[in-house]
This record gives structure tokens, C-alpha cells and sequence, in this order.
């Protein structure tokens, strides 16, 4: 075996995934893209260590990794800032650091923001399945949630690490902001601006499926109560109102169809904030004209 | 008269085409994929056929307004099938063995006025078409049955539909890849392996092909 190190997991914390970009182009055949949830902090520690987005990390969910390096390996920490420690020194966040053979990354619950990302130098040595090692958690294709006792191989390292340290700005803490278009479907509900006039709170139901909110429910418009949407694809982003009211905000696990309106679809560049939304936090949306 | 195809933006990063029924949505998506083939679609990440609608999402919001333009084109010189036009099945034939034997057989004989042994006829008597995907990996809506099969979904859904499970809801047929909370009809069980990942492509059933039911229990298919 041409293995360079292992990591060798301890504790995994609520919920700890391989992920990389996914798995785009097989919606047709019901295969959603998946991938991490916060993409820019993924592409953040694939850069930090000078390698292509290829690469596997592993996404940490609210903290409380601990894994234990046998061999060195260079790694990064991106994403959801936390008190994060190597044999229980301070590690850095948003700069890649050796972890030598024999000591212990702990990775502690986050200060700001709900997901941190463990990137390692060469990648895992994961078989991927279908072109991607992201953990699919709607359909359950990709590799399984990480468990204790789980030894994770790492490639032998190609590159250089080319940046010391990345100036990014932590998820807040505060109410998150997230720019959007009315959707196509809005003319389904009674008042589709009234998601701009609000603020939303993060529901404990929360998943990498989507940020399902709380609020006053937004309601269909009388001539569309009780209709049926013939179902249609969706996108990370899209803002889907059941029948109840409460809006769903997909994230990268969403199904690759639904069959209820699309009131509204976050930008782009604005859903790997929603992703670092904590349950409880406060939503905002900024409804853009075209 | 035929209706025209509708091109919605849907957010920053991809378009939604809202279209007279499913036969044009496959229609259309065959064209966008024989042109992207050659070259004629640019920036286009993936393909979404429904009932009524084809998304197409762009690989970045950079690459949307190149992408509608593209699209805009393919439709302005693209000639729609007719709307209710049967769906053309163009692809093999795959025979699935089915055990009438679900639990909602009698249900959909009271729904349809006809007899478990009719159902079965109606269900396997004629070939029905792949339409398109989404429910789960695997999974596929079949079009084109016996217009007698059109029933309701179940009023509550099951916590639990086994893998294999043949189904009825609406205009559609379907088969459960794996077990999974459902809602259709359960007329039957086959033991046909619907998406294996190892396979290429891992899904049975793609898009155009047609499907033949047979009753296992008189064709001597499967015991």
C-alpha cells in the first residue's frame, strides 16, 4: 500500500460525512448532486493545502470530531469556527497545520455557524461511488457516516500548501441575511413578499435536506387551495411552501423533485450561509428584482 | 394547435420550461440533449424531466444567460409533439415478472369496478413507457397503461412500502427500488433489481424504454 497516514476516527459528534462537490448530471435518474453543504468553505480547504476540489473532507456537524493521526498529515480546518485543539493545544482555523503521527484533533462545538470542514493534504483514500464520495443522506448513496473506530486512509500528498493562513468571515451570529427571487410557483401563494416581511427562526427539524423555518405561515392563494402541483425539479436554494405554511430551504441533500410551490430561490453565493444556519438562529430573506 | 413552451428563470443559477404535458417534456429533453451532444448547449450542469416541466440548471449563475440563450434558440426552431400524442417508447423492451399478490389489489379493483384478475390483465396487457425519475434513485414513472388503472394515491400513506413493491397512483405505474414511506397502490411485488450502483447505468429503467409486466404466476417467470 502506497498510504501515507490514516486518520482514525474517536468521536464523530452529531453527524460527520465524507463530502466533496457531489455528484451533478444524474437527476434524471432520481440521483441527487449532494456534496458539502457549505461549498465555499470546502473550496476554502482544498485551497488552503493547494489541491483541486477532488478531494474528500469531512464534514463536521456542530462539532465534537476527534480523530487521531498515525503518520503526519497536513490539514485545514474551514467553515464553522470552534475552539478546536491538537493533544489539547489551540489549533488554528482557516490555516493548514501538521498534525503529527500519535496526537489528537478535537474539533469543539462552534462558536458561529454549524458546520466545519476537515480537509487533509492527498485526500482520503475512499472509493467514490457514482463519481463523488459525498454522503447522500436522502437517498443513502456515498460512503456511510463515519463511526468511532472508522480509519479513514490519506493519499500521498500532491502540491504544495500555497496560503498560511485565509482572512474569511465567520458565519454570524446573528440573523442570517440571504438574498432571493421570487420564484416561479409564487402566484400559488396568497402573499409572496410576506417571506421578506418577517424574520424566520431555524426549526430543530433542520437537516442537510434543507432549513426547515418557523413563522407566521405563508398562505396558498384561494384559488390554488387545496391544488396539487404536478411535481417538478428542484435546487439547492429553491424556498418550498407545503400545504402548512412553513417554508422548507433546500440544501444539498434535497430531493431531486417536489411537488409543492417554489415561492422563492436564495441566490447562489448566499445558500452556503444558509447552511451554516444554526436551529434556533433567525432567517432573513432580501426578495432581488430581476 | 399546439401549445407553446414556457421559459421561467428559476433563481440565479438555472431555467424551468413549463410544457404542455410528458410527452413533450421528453420530447424537449431528447432535443437539448442531441444538441448539448453537439456542442449547441454550453454551461448546462444537469437535466431535470417532470410531469410538465424540464429544469436546467447551469453549472454557475455565470453561465445562466449564455445557457437561456442557448435554449431560447433550441425552442424557437424546436417542433413540439402534439399535446395528448401517445408517448413513443424507443428503447428496449424490459420484462418485469410481478406477483399480484399486494395489498392493494382489492382496493384498486373497488376504485376501477374491476376484478383483481382484470386489474392484473389491464397491467400487463399493454407495454408501458419510462417517463421520468425522481422520487428516488431508481425510481420511474411509467406512462402510458391502461387508461382503467387511473386511481388515487392511498389516503394515508404507508410508514413502509418494500423494496420491489409494483404500484399504481394517477396516470402511473411505478416500482419501488427500495424500501421506503409510500403512497401508491400496491397491486403486486417483483424481485427485479431496480438500482444497483455498480451497474451502468445503475437505474433499470431509463427514460424511453418500454416496460412489459407478466404475471409470474401463470407465465412460469419466477415462482
Amino acid at each position: 500500500m502506497n498510504l501515507h497516514a490514516e486518520l482514525e476516527v474517536l468521536e464523530t459528534g452529531p453527524l460527520a460525512l465524507l463530502e466533496d462537490l457531489g455528484r451533478p448530471g444524474l437527476a434524471a435518474q432520481g440521483v441527487g448532486r449532494s456534496g458539502a453543504a457549505d461549498r465555499g468553505s470546502f473550496l476554502l480547504g482544498a485551497r488552503l493545502l493547494g489541491q483541486g476540489p477532488a478531494h474528500a473532507a469531512v464534514e463536521a456537524t456542530y462539532g465534537g470530531l476527534s480523530v487521531r493521526a498515525r503518520g503526519s498529515v497536513t490539514v485545514v480546518l474551514t467553515g464553522a469556527p470552534g475552539p478546536a485543539t491538537v493533544d489539547d493545544r489551540p489549533a488554528p482555523h482557516a490555516a493548514p497545520f501538521l498534525l503529527r503521527g500519535g496526537q489528537v484533533l478535537r474539533i469543539g462545538q462552534p462558536t458561529t455557524g454549524l458546520r466545519t470542514y476537515l480537509s487533509v493534504r492527498g485526500g482520503f483514500a475512499v472509493a467514490p461511488v457514482l463519481g463523488s464520495r459525498s454522503t447522500d443522506t436522502l437517498s443513502g448513496i456515498g460512503p456511510a457516516p463515519l463511526k468511532p473506530g472508522d480509519v479513514l486512509p490519506v493519499e500521498p500528498p500532491v502540491g504544495e500548501p500555497t496560503v498560511d493562513v485565509a482572512p474569511v468571515a465567520d458565519p454570524t451570529e446573528g440573523v442570517v441575511v440571504l438574498r432571493a427571487l421570487l420564484g416561479h410557483r409564487d402566484h400559488w401563494l396568497a402573499d409572496p413578499p410576506a417571506l421578506e416581511r418577517q424574520t424566520w427562526t431555524v426549526s430543530l427539524h433542520s437537516d442537510r435536506v434543507g432549513l426547515r423555518l418557523d413563522g407566521d405561515p405563508l398562505e396558498r392563494h384561494p384559488d390554488r387551495t387545496g391544488a396539487e402541483l404536478p411535481s417538478e425539479g428542484l435546487v439547492r436554494g429553491a424556498v418550498q411552501v407545503p400545504p402548512g405554511g412553513q417554508p422548507v430551504l433546500f440544501l444539498a441533500d434535497h430531493p431531486v423533485t417536489g411537488g409543492y410551490p417554489v415561492v422563492a430561490v436564495v441566490l447562489e453565493a448566499d445558500v452556503d450561509r444558509a447552511a451554516q444556519a444554526v436551529p434556533g438562529q433567525q432567517v432573513r430573506f432580501r426578495l432581488q428584482r430581476r | 394547435m399546439t401549445a407553446r413552451a414556457v421559459l421561467l428563470p428559476y433563481g440565479d443559477t438555472a431555467l424551468i420550461v413549463e410544457l404542455a404535458d410528458l410527452g413533450q417534456v421528453l420530447a424537449l429533453h431528447e432535443a437539448v440533449t442531441e444538441r448539448r451532444q453537439g456542442g449547441g448547449v454550453l454551461g448546462l450542469l444537469d437535466v431535470v424531466p417532470a410531469a410538465r416541466t424540464l429544469l436546467l440548471v447551469a453549472d454557475t449563475p455565470a453561465d445562466l444567460p449564455r445557457l437561456r440563450d442557448h435554449v431560447g434558440a433550441l425552442l424557437r426552431a424546436w417542433q413540439p409533439p402534439e399535446p395528448g400524442a401517445p408517448i413513443p417508447s424507443d428503447g428496449p423492451t424490459v420484462r418485469i415478472p410481478v406477483r399480484y399478490n399486494g395489498p392493494d389489489l382489492a382496493d384498486v379493483a373497488g376504485l376501477t369496478g374491476l376484478s383483481p384478475a382484470e386489474v392484473v390483465e389491464a397491467h400487463t396487457g399493454q407495454p408501458w413507457t419510462v417517463g421520468f425519475g425522481g422520487f428516488a434513485p431508481g425510481f420511474s414513472y411509467l406512462v402510458g397503461g391502461d387508461p382503467r388503472l387511473e386511481v388515487p394515491r392511498r389516503a394515508e400513506p404507508r410508514t413502509r412500502v418494500p423494496a420491489g413493491a409494483v404500484g399504481l397512483a394517477g396516470p402511473f405505474s411505478g416500482i419501488y427500488p427500495r424500501s421506503s414511506p409510500g403512497g401508491w397502490q400496491v397491486i403486486g411485488e417483483t424481485d427485479v433489481v431496480l438500482w444497483d450502483v455498480d451497474r451502468d447505468p445503475p437505474a433499470l429503467l431509463q427514460p424511453g424504454a418500454s416496460v412489459q409486466f407478466v404475471d409470474a404466476t401463470t407465465s412460469g417467470g419466477v415462482p
